[in-house]
């Protein structure tokens, strides 16, 4: 040990001991973790499922059944799939606020452990869509923005406008916008098809020409406004009343003091 | 030389070969009133002189043909894609060609304004009796301009080959079809074969650059020479007759003005068009008939049709093999048409009810004559009641509204709520023509507070100036014309129950508050 302990005092001592402990602790952080993923995922699954039917006993049951099989009020979650609980408590659109018309965006009532435990419980009923993993969301990487707002058009804007602004549909209904939806809730909205939506199946829409249509919409989303404010991006309802409040308005308005300047 | 004696030398020289000095002594001199909602005409002029140097810019790049290319140009969200060359050369204006967006928005924007004008110049010549003899003629030119206006602005919004303008052209297609038995025929005719076909923008380009802005200048022409040779009309006042005008002599006032306007109105549409986005026809993408957007509306002074076509019932007949698309061809040709000829007619309509056929120069103010007022609010109420019903969906969404409220609100509302309007606008303006009288038999209110001897409070009434006095009682106010049944002979006279209508509405035409007469007026000033 005297070897050793002779270069205690050295300069690289310190140094080197930080970075040997760093690399013990990470490797054996690794090893472990990875065993015990694989060994407890069957057990952390079972957990979750019965965490998620504790939360759904609670916060959806009087609506949609004591064993999700829907009743008067709300539809059946048999066979729903992961993807729609993701959608629709991960955007607050479940618990719903107001039964009148549609279940409206607002801030999820459940945090994402939860929203995971939930989703874990309804799949676990029946098979269904999941929950699109991380690396298949890659627009950045994988989309065509052309390719995808031709789809766009095709499929999407006849309800939520070309510039995917939202629009109404009949009896208060209406397709929402899709501008600073994170592109996970968009996918499932498509495979799932919330409220008054269709499912977009990937016979459909192939898995590469969503991530596309994902792609053009987060390029609307940061599309600079090119001609001057944008007036919503609703067409002419809102250019119309602007050129007569502030066109005609202010003409006039100058109009008025010509004619005043005469007297 | 100075320049004072070049001019004149210059002017010596085309005087002596025209004679042109006496002319334009005479004409540069001429008089016009002065009065803030006489420039509205002038904003229409203005910016159709906008629209005609814009437009003449796009044409220079634009392509009006519906060949199919394929863009490679420079807005990267469209790159690849099949589209007609109209609509890659308005995105090459757009994007790539200097000032070409600027332009663009310039000629949309002063499209609706200049249609805006057109309206408000018309409402105030309505309401204000303008159209009355000798002025007939120019209103009908006046309701013919608005029409091709409709029309040119409709083909302007089309030509791009957008997402947006072929939706439009879609239901233009959908009216012509409308009509019963040749409606086929015209469409295929109007689109050299099925829709959409390669022959459309190309042929309403012509129409649009070509024909319709040479009916324009022909018709501005006509409709200013009208202006000029009938006199302007003036409001009532002291020293105002129906023999003369009391204003400012074109030079050097109006020129100033007028020419000093032309830029403030250019220098507004280029604010707005610096400003504020229009038409962003990159956003809605290239047309093809499978699509349509939500939201999907026409320009404004098409919005009230748009409107009246969404809240038809679904109403059709079969008969002989054809179908009649009622809830097509009622909002869209026959009420337009009901709407268009009665507006045309109106100073007609108005004479032969009042039986009045002599020259008016000086207007009315529109309590005095509350029928027409109470008319042309009925009529504004019916394209208010449209044109919401025409923005249905937009204003469903943003003000938590549903469509189906909307569209059974307007259905009803299109039908009881220009009545009301009626009622409520001419009571109004009996209301206003009694505070008049009050005003000249009382005088003005002034806020004084007296107290007499016996504790009673009263409050001081000051008498109005001989001005105002004159302007609120120089109006006519003519009796209802007596159409009896019978002559003097006790014979049934003709046509009977068209005088009968005559009568009644002549009656109610007459409906007022006695003005305070000459003879009232020595009376108050015995006191």
């Amino acid at each position: 040990m005297k070897r050793i302990s002779q270069y205690r005092r050295h300069k690289a001592a310190g140094p080197f001991l930080l970075i040997l402990a760093l690399l013990a602790i990470g490797t054996t952080f690794n090893v472990a973790s990875a065993v015990t993923s694989s060994q407890t995922k069957a057990v952390d699954r079972s957990v979750l499922i019965e965490e998620g039917r504790q939360i759904f006993l609670k916060g959806c049951s009087s609506c949609h059944g004591l064993n999700a099989e829907g009743g008067q009020i709300a539809p059946s979650l048999i066979g729903v799939g992961a993807a729609s609980v993701d959608f629709q408590v991960g955007t607050g659109r479940m618990p719903m606020a107001d039964m009148n018309t549609q279940a409206m965006r607002k801030a999820p009532l459940y945090d994402a452990v939860e929203t995971a435990a939930l989703a874990a419980y309804v799949s676990s009923l029946a098979p269904g869509p999941e929950i699109p993993a991380e690396s298949s969301l890659n627009y950045e990487r994988d989309g065509s923005t052309a390719e995808g707002g031709e789809l766009f058009r095709n499929n999407c804007a006849m309800c939520h406008n070309f510039a995917g602004q939202g629009g109404a549909l009949t009896q208060g209904k209406y397709a929402p916008t899709l501008m600073g939806v994170s592109p996970k809730y968009i996918y499932e909205a498509m495979i799932t098809g919330p409220q008054s939506m269709p499912v977009f199946s990937d016979k459909t829409i192939t898995p590469a020409e969503k991530v596309s249509i994902i792609k053009w919409i987060k390029a609307a989303e940061n599309e600079p406004n090119l001609g001057g404010a944008s007036l919503g991006r609703v067409g002419p309802v809102t250019e119309g009343l602007l050129g007569w409040v502030l066109g005609l308005g202010i003409l006039i308005g100058v109009a008025v003091w010509l004619a005043m300047k005469a007297r | 030389m100075t320049i004072e004696a070049g001019l004149g030398t210059v002017a010596n020289y085309v005087d002596e070969r025209t004679g042109a000095a006496a002319w334009m002594k005479k004409n540069l001199q001429k008089v016009f009133p002065d009065h803030w909602s006489f420039l509205l005409g002038e904003v229409a002029l203005y910016s159709f002189v906008i629209l005609l140097l814009s437009g003449t810019f796009l044409t220079f790049w634009f392509d009006p043909s519906q060949r199919e290319v394929i863009y490679d140009g420079g807005y990267a969200p469209l790159e690849g894609l099949k589209m007609s060359a109209a609509y890659a050369s308005t995105l090459h204006i757009s994007f790539e060609v200097r000032g070409g967006l600027l332009m663009r928005q310039i000629h949309h924007w002063s499209a609706l304004i200049f249609m805006s004008a057109i309206v408000a110049h018309l409402l105030r010549v309505f309401f204000t009796g303008a159209f009355r003899k000798p002025r007939e003629g120019n209103w009908i030119i006046g309701i013919g301009l608005l029409t091709l206006g409709i029309v040119e602005g409709f083909l302007g919004y089309s030509l791009p080959d957008d997402l947006l303008s072929g939706t439009g052209i879609r239901i233009a297609e959908a009216i012509i079809q409308a009509l019963p038995v040749v409606g086929s025929y015209l469409s295929y005719f109007a689109f050299g074969g099925a829709f959409p076909g390669e022959s459309f923008i190309p042929r309403i380009y012509t129409v649009h650059v070509l024909l319709l802005p040479g009916a324009f200048l022909a018709l501005i022409t006509v409709h200013l020479m009208l202006v000029w040779y009938q006199k302007h009309t003036q409001y009532p006042g002291p020293g105002r007759t129906e023999k003369n005008v009391v204003g400012y002599p074109l030079m050097p006032t109006y020129m100033a003005k007028a020419g000093g306007f032309f830029f403030i109105v250019f220098g507004v549409i280029a604010f707005l068009s610096a400003v504020a986005s229009i038409n962003p026809i990159w956003l809605y993408g290239p047309y093809t008939p499978g699509q349509i957007s939500a939201g999907s509306q026409p320009d404004w002074y098409m919005g009230w049709l748009d409107g009246l076509v969404r809240m038809a019932p679904p109403i059709e007949t079969h008969a002989f093999g054809h179908t009649i698309s009622w809830n097509i061809l009622i909002p869209g040709l026959i009420i337009p048409g009901i709407l268009f000829t009665g507006m045309a007619l109106y100073p007609f309509i108005e004479s032969w009810i009042t039986g009045d056929k002599r020259e008016h120069h000086l207007l009315d103010r529109p309590r005095n004559a509350p029928n027409r007022t109470a008319l042309g609010a009925m009529s504004l109420t019916f394209m208010l009641v449209c044109l919401i019903n025409g923005g249905n969906d937009i204003i469903a969404t943003h003000f938590s509204l549903t469509i189906n409220q909307i569209m059974w609100f307007t259905r009803f509302g299109v039908l009881i709520l220009p009545p009301i309007a009626f009622v409520v606008t001419k009571r109004l303006c009996l209301s206003l023509q009694r505070a008049d009288r009050d005003l000249v038999l009382h005088g003005r209110e002034t806020g004084t507070l007296l107290r007499l001897p016996h504790g009673e409070f009263v409050e001081v009434h000051e008498p109005i100036s001989p001005e105002k006095t004159y302007l609120l009682t120089s109006h006519e106010q003519a009796p209802a014309l007596e159409l009896p049944a019978v002559d003097a002979h006790g014979v049934k006279r003709a046509g009977g129950l068209r005088n009968k209508l005559r009568a009644r509405m002549s009656i109610a035409n007459a409906e007022t508050v006695t003005k305070v007469s000459a003879n009232d007026l020595k009376e108050i000033e015995h006191h």
